[in-house]
């Protein structure tokens, strides 16, 4: 049995443009009166996601019902929602009052009660008296307001907002984000928010949905996503973070920057590779003292306002980013202390690249949409499916595309604090994951090589 | 000095350009049969020209050209919008087919397209006149209205059309209530200038309009030249095609102007 | 009707109605002449009429001669439009809109007036009717035709290239050749098309500016299809085309490696 407390309920949603997969099999559901913000880097299938749910694209796959009932073929002009869309979009041949009567007009609502409710929304959104403006005379806030007036005064079971504060200077957008959380409170009505924004997300929602390519990451409440992200993906989005490389030696004892320290994280097995996740804040910088976890000297330091931020290289060549009420001098030498309880270990989401691939013969094999040289393979025919594995460091990327084998573009930085672990998105569509010292920038076009001895071809079946 | 250089040789040129032009509106203001005497001041031609009389078949190829342009630059305006409706919302190829054989009328010589309208029409028996010339006018046009359409549907905000949606409109009503008017004004220019194009047409009517008797101004003119003699209202006609077309053009300019400001303000 | 409504939901099928109509209008018309083209009068297949085209003397020279009119008329519209373009587009030699709107205005007259106005001034300066006339009449009909698409990329020139130029140390001499010419190549080649297109295929303007001494290629059509001879007319219209689908190539390629030469400088 379904819970009826749920008044949005996606399952299962698939969406392709072309071959190139935006959603992959997303489920989500809402209960009635939550603020869901569904939080994700651009192009990570947000938008399509709330564009399915409003009715304006259609899933490849899966289902969608609202309030119970079954809307996945159901056009979007019969669907109980209204959007607030990012750039506003008001009719700019009417004027406010117009724009915000039309939903009621294509009702056939009559005139008086039209009039009290148009006026009802325009107090709600604190434009009163601006009812025969010209929309093409009002402010970004302005407009955005008249746009959330024009999506209520509907009574949705559910608002949609698409990014609707993205195009706001940053005062504006503090200002409407407490409002827009009041109007949620009086309303009651469920808002499913989209934003690429990790504070706005923070600030505003109930829930936070992650998305990353197309994929859901992590739902939880701000906290949780805040002190607990899943991966390393999510750590890295979610505020400032430091991600290292470590090693679970047992239970609550991890290994990292070359230091066993205590830690309250257990059942990872031991001697288990993990990701080490330390919020910048988390990290307690002192005069350099005998009872210090970690040695270091500050690299930089610069004031932010409430706080300074100062990044540290540790002896083994770790780069530490600290955030921290006082200030260090670039140069001088700090000892560092961190609470077992602020340190988060994660699962590592995969050690190596594994490919399926197929033998060309037995010194070369097909993957990733090109044909690699393999040392020669003994008792391996011809056509035969196999298993591939490289290690993330042994992939080389070059510059100039015709170097390399096969060609892909850098999807996804995180820096480890001794190296970068990218995501590089070949041109059949599949990642492949690298550890370089190089500095790319995202979206760098680049030539991908793996030396013949550093493929490691497994038979599936033996 | 380099200013005074460049503007002398624009004044020089629109001298060459308009010399024809001026000399054909001056020569409307005499009653000479031949153009060149001077016979004093009169404004005979032009009365002549409404009242019609011997000049019956004049003011009927007038009366045609108006009524085809019409006809032609309505069912233009209506199929290009809705086609340039269409072809915005084209993904990739589709819409680079689309828009490449839109662009095929405007690229072919007029004379190609008049020949290969006029083999159709006679490979499938159609009776030419009316119905054919309006068709051919409606073929050469309607790339032009897409064109005009085009550019304001690509400056709309595109999630209007979906605004509407969202607040309960059915396909149709947001096609009414906010796409329409939100690209009138390119449907008004395409709809003057394929007005224009077809008053002006001469290759492709002269080959779809066949042989009984229908008469458009284009092809009444080219009788009148080849018989020699150029039927001396023409002058004045002429004089007041070229003052209507500058008038027009005038109007569209401000337009555009009075467009390009409010989307800057 | 149901499934009607249904097919219209989605917009990018509001260009069906007008594909349906492009391809009735303009691509079945276009085999036609293909078809013809290859077809005797009974409607078998054949290569005679383009073996008549070029066992036939005259077909031949006045398709030859009709090339060389057109490029001499393509010519002398760049001499005398790229200059014009130039001060028009350039902010300290012509701040003037109204300028530009009375060289694009003689675009919008009918040819045929237009033509015969010329006439009239040739009459009333008292100048023969001949191949000056003629190479003058074209001239005077197309040159806004070449003036506007390189008044249009001159003014869609980004002037911080200019300045960045001048900023580098260029003379103003070298400002022009090594920017403002390159990057307005594309400009001179739609106008080179716009004008060679239209000269070549033209009918009527050569009759009535030589009185019918001169006959050009277009006019050589026109009189075969008149004339009942439908399938020769196809072949020689299908050999236009291809001398206009090649220098529409041409165009295309150069406007690329423009674009392209624009982007590195």
């Amino acid at each position: 049995m379904k819970d009826s407390n749920f008044i949005i309920e996606l399952s299962h949603i698939s969406k392709s443009f072309g071959d190139k997969q935006v959603l992959d099999d997303v489920s989500l559901y809402v209960k009635k009166g939550e603020f869901v913000t569904i939080l994700g880097p651009s192009g990570c299938g947000k938008t399509t996601l709330l564009r399915i749910l409003a009715g304006f694209g259609t899933a490849d796959e899966g289902e969608i019902k609202i309030g119970g009932a079954d809307i996945t073929e159901v056009p979007p002009h019969e669907r109980p929602v209204n959007t607030v869309f990012q750039r506003y979009a008001l009719f700019p041949h009417l004027n406010v009052y117009d724009n915000i009567a039309f939903g009621l007009k294509l009702k056939k609502v009559k005139q008086d009660e039209i009039d009290v409710r148009v006026r009802k929304a325009l107090k709600m959104v604190g434009m009163t008296d601006y009812e025969w403006r010209d929309v093409n005379s009002l402010s970004g806030g302005q407009q955005q307001r008249v746009a959330i007036a024009r999506a209520i005064i509907n009574r949705p079971q559910v608002l949609l907002l698409d990014e609707p504060l993205a195009a706001l200077d940053l005062k504006m957008r503090k200002d409407m984000q407490m409002e827009l959380k009041d109007m949620h409170r009086t309303l009651g009505i469920t808002f499913v928010y989209v934003t690429h924004d990790q504070e706005e997300a923070l600030t505003l929602s109930d829930t936070i949905v992650v998305m990353s390519e197309g994929r859901v990451q992590q739902i939880g409440t701000p906290t949780d996503i805040y002190n607990e992200p899943v991966n390393s993906f999510v750590a890295d989005f979610i505020g400032e973070s430091n991600i290292l490389n470590g090693v679970m030696v047992r239970d609550k004892v991890v290994k990292f920057m070359g230091r066993e320290v205590d830690c309250v994280d257990k059942g990872f097995g031991e001697n288990m590779p993990v990701d080490v996740v330390i919020r910048p804040e988390d990290v307690y910088i002192m005069p350099p003292t005998d009872s210090g976890m970690f040695e270091g000297v500050v690299q930089s330091c610069i004031f932010k306002g409430v706080h300074y931020e100062m990044t540290v290289l540790t002896p083994d060549g770790y780069e530490i980013m600290i955030q921290d009420y006082n200030a260090f001098e670039v140069g001088q030498s700090v000892s560092m202390i961190i609470k077992p309880s602020d340190i988060h270990v994660m699962k590592k989401e995969r050690v190596c690249n594994c490919f399926e691939g197929k033998m060309i013969d037995s010194t070369h094999v097909e993957m990733l949409g090109a044909s690699f040289v393999c040392s020669e393979q003994p008792n391996v025919e011809g056509g035969e499916t196999v298993e591939v594995e490289v290690d993330f460091d042994k992939v080389e990327l070059m510059d100039n595309k015709e170097d390399g084998i096969t060609v892909g573009d850098v999807r996804f930085i995180l820096y480890k604090g001794d190296h970068y672990h990218l995501t590089v998105r070949t041109e059949d569509g599949e990642n492949i994951y690298v550890d370089t010292h190089d500095v790319w920038d995202d979206r760098d076009i680049v030539g991908v090589r793996i030396m013949p001895e550093d493929i490691k071809i497994k038979r599936i079946n033996g | 000095m380099k200013k005074f250089f460049a503007q002398t040789y624009l004044w020089l040129l629109l001298a060459m350009l308009y010399a024809p032009i001026l000399i054909i509106a001056i020569f409307s203001f005499t009653e000479a049969k031949v153009l060149g005497n001077w016979t004093g001041f009169s404004t005979k031609l032009y009365t002549s020209l409404f009242t019609g009389g011997v000049h019956h078949s004049l003011l009927g190829a007038i009366e045609n050209t108006l009524i085809i342009a019409l006809v032609a630059a309505t069912i233009s305006t209506l199929l290009g919008s809705v086609a340039a409706i269409g072809i915005f919302n084209l993904r990739n190829r589709q819409k680079m087919i689309m828009n490449t054989l839109n662009n095929l009328p405007m690229l072919n010589p007029d004379i190609i397209t008049g020949i290969s309208l006029f083999l159709l029409f006679v490979s499938f028996g159609i009776t030419q006149g009316y119905t054919t010339v309006i068709l051919a006018h409606v073929t050469f046009c309607t790339p032009y209205v897409v064109l005009c359409v085009m550019p304001r549907l690509q400056q709309m905000n595109p999630n209007i059309y979906e605004a509407a949606l969202d607040l309960g409109a059915t396909p149709f009503q947001a096609l009414r209530k906010v796409l329409i008017p939100e690209i009138k004004s390119g449907m008004i220019s395409g709809f003057i200038l394929a007005f224009t194009l077809s008053i002006d047409d001469f290759a492709v009517t002269i080959f779809t309009i066949g042989t009984e008797g229908l008469e458009t101004l284009s092809t009444y003119i080219y009788a009148d030249a080849r018989k020699g003699g150029l039927t001396p209202e023409l002058r004045p006609l002429s004089t007041i095609i070229f003052m209507t077309v500058l008038l027009l053009l005038i109007v569209i300019n401000i337009r555009s102007e009075r467009a390009n400001k409010t989307k800057k303000a | 009707m149901k499934w009607l409504a249904k097919i219209f939901t989605k917009r990018s099928n509001w260009s069906l109605p007008y594909l349906i109509f492009l391809l009735l209008f303009v691509v079945l018309p276009l085999v036609l002449i293909f078809i013809y083209a290859f077809q005797d009068n009974d409607g078998n297949f054949t290569l005679d009429n383009f073996s008549k085209f070029i066992s036939n003397p005259e077909a031949a020279n006045t398709f030859v001669y009709s090339i060389g009119v057109a490029i001499i008329t393509t010519l002398l519209c760049i001499l005398l439009g790229y200059p014009a373009a130039y001060i028009l587009s350039n902010r300290d030699l012509c701040r003037s809109r109204v300028m530009v709107v009375l060289f694009i205005l003689p675009m919008w007259i009918n040819i045929l007036v237009r033509t015969l106005a010329t006439v009239a001034l040739f009459d009333f300066i008292r100048v023969p009717l001949g191949e000056g006339a003629l190479i003058f009449g074209m001239v005077y009909n197309f040159l806004p035709f070449m003036i506007y698409p390189i008044y249009n990329t001159m003014q869609k020139m980004d002037h911080s290239y200019i300045e960045a130029a001048q900023d580098l140390g260029a003379s103003p001499m070298k400002v022009f050749t090594k920017v403002v010419a390159p990057l307005s190549m594309p400009g001179v080649m739609s106008g080179i098309m716009m004008v060679f297109m239209p000269t070549i295929s033209t009918f009527a303007i050569a009759e009535l500016l030589t009185m019918n001494n001169i006959k050009l290629f277009g006019t050589t059509i026109q009189e075969n299809i008149n004339n009942g001879m439908w399938n020769y007319g196809a072949a020689l219209s299908l050999i236009m085309l291809v001398i206009i689908f090649a220098t529409n190539l041409f165009s295309d390629e150069d406007e690329d490696r423009a674009s392209n030469e624009g982007g590195i400088i």
